[in-house]
């Protein structure tokens, strides 16, 4: 690598928003994941349900969203939602899309936050339960006071896993037209053909940079909030 | 640790009058099981139990392992449902489900083998739980209640630690501080000392023992031979799924009628 190629590849960022593209990923990361994540705790709930028509239900959803994949999600609430039942989540043009991907992002990622909930509430031993009917809780009262404090503690890892899949799957919003990091780097390359490999290591770097440390903070999360039993 | 455990091997005080000449004469009946079955798929762990527990009453339900007294200990507030029969609880039928179930259930107490403390609550939470959220109770009379059962038990002074922290006796004693907490009319205890340590069993005993003196209606499954001897009004003795002998402890122990509770109680009685 001489100057001239560093030269280049450094006035890619004065040409593009790099940093702006993530923080458009990572906004839609965190919108997504709280919408997932409240989602996902309904799904769980139900699933874990005495009633059988809201465990159907919930393992319906599951079922669905999981094995559909992400880009026919957003491309059915970018055209499908919008375009076809002209369904609009804010009249501004671009903010409209952006929630639209939000949307898709969150009901996708719902189901595997369901799964991984699900697999804290396996690590929740059957007595919890037992002992929090014993004492007169009903279903809802052992559920949020009892198993699922314990489950969200014990699902640390897969929901950190979820995430992270989460923040990479959020290119995907691109097919929604969101200016993000996928969309720019397509348009950085039809631009300046002359530093693709600079362009994609950049990105692969970036994405490293944001969740590599979301991996280490699971990962010591779920040390410090598993149940000691 | 330094701890006022309560005393093991207390003076024997009086011993209760067991059976039907116990406290108040004939018992007034509490629980009431009537021809209860129940299948676990293929086996028929209870046959057709006929059951009364008198207000008051303290009755051992001892037999060989599988003879389904854990099943019927925990039918009583229904944590197993039944095929058929009746099981009534100060003359109330058992509700199937939903609330009218959660607020009989708190009226029976619980106390577990492997006593299933609320792992992320404190040793006070847990004892307070149960009467702020299922009986409205407001939290500082609750939490002054808890600090009195705990102290009762013998483990005020660990109030603020997680169960792990604590020995299985102590989160034993914790465990019947928090059925205690809901004022039940009714204790079941199913096998309180079997996951424990053999020098930890006595502290369970006694707070157990003095929870009978003073007229706690309680239904024990336990193979504590001592205990039943000490404290129980009636000793009822399972095996196969059905109520094979009942009798008040001494008449049992020395001279049981049955071949089965005899083979039984040569088996546990001899070494």
């Amino acid at each position: 690598m001489d100057d001239g190629y560093l030269a280049q590849f450094s006035s890619l960022f004065s040409q593009f928003d790099v940093l702006g593209a993530f923080g458009t990923n990572l906004a839609l990361t965190f919108f997504a994941a709280i919408g997932s994540l409240a989602i996902g705790t309904v799904l769980a709930v139900m699933r874990i349900s005495p009633v059988p028509s809201l465990r159907w239900a919930g393992g319906t959803y599951v079922t669905f969203l999981r094995n559909t994949p992400l880009t026919i999600i957003i491309v059915f609430c970018a055209l499908g939602l919008w375009g076809q039942l002209g369904i609009t989540l804010s009249s501004d043009f671009q903010t409209n899309f952006f929630r639209l991907a939000v949307l898709g992002l969150a009901v996708y990622h719902a189901a595997f936050v369901c799964e991984a909930l699900r697999s804290g509430v396996n690590t929740v031993p059957v007595g919890q339960a037992e002992a929090a009917r014993a004492i007169g809780l009903g279903f809802g009262q052992s559920a949020r006071l009892v198993i699922l404090p314990q489950a969200f503690r014990g699902a640390v890892a897969p929901l950190g896993n979820v995430l992270i899949a989460l923040i990479k799957n959020s290119t995907v919003a691109a097919a929604a037209s969101v200016p993000e990091t996928s969309g720019l780097m397509r348009t950085m390359i039809e631009n300046r053909p002359d530093v693709i490999l600079a362009i994609f290591a950049t990105f692969a770097l970036g994405y490293v940079v944001v969740v590599v440390p979301v991996g280490l903070a699971t990962t010591a999360l779920s040390r410090r909030l598993s149940v000691a039993r | 640790m330094v701890e006022p455990a309560p005393a093991v091997g207390t003076p024997v005080a009086p011993r209760p009058e067991p059976g039907t000449a116990g406290r108040g004469g004939a018992h007034e009946p509490l629980v009431v099981m009537s021809g209860v079955q129940k299948h676990f798929g293929a086996l028929h762990v209870l046959r057709d139990i006929d059951l009364s527990i008198g207000r008051g009453e303290v009755v051992v339900l001892i037999g060989p392992s599988g003879s389904g007294k854990s099943t019927l200990c925990r039918t009583i507030n229904r944590l197993e449902t039944i095929d058929s029969g009746t099981i009534t609880i100060d003359g109330v039928p058992l509700p199937a489900e939903g609330r009218a179930l959660a607020r009989l259930r708190a009226d029976v107490g619980m106390v577990f083998q492997s006593f299933n403390l609320f792992a992320h609550k404190t040793v006070l939470d847990n004892v307070t739980l149960g009467p702020v959220k299922a009986k409205g109770v407001k939290p500082a009379a609750a939490k002054a209640r808890a600090l009195e059962l705990l102290d009762r038990v013998g483990v005020a002074n660990q109030a603020q630690k997680l169960p792990a922290q604590l020995s299985g006796g102590q989160q034993q004693r914790v465990a019947i501080a928090r059925a205690l907490a809901m004022d039940p009319k009714v204790m079941l205890f199913d096998e309180p000392t079997s996951a424990l340590d053999p020098e930890m069993i006595n502290e369970v005993l006694d707070v157990m023992t003095s929870l009978a003196r003073e007229g706690m209606t309680m239904l024990v499954v336990t193979h504590e031979m001592g205990f039943a001897r000490r404290a129980a009004h009636r000793v009822v003795f399972m095996d196969g799924g059905q109520v094979v002998e009942q009798a008040e402890p001494e008449a049992f122990f020395t001279s049981p009628r049955s071949d089965r509770a005899r083979d039984f109680l040569s088996k546990i009685l001899s070494h």
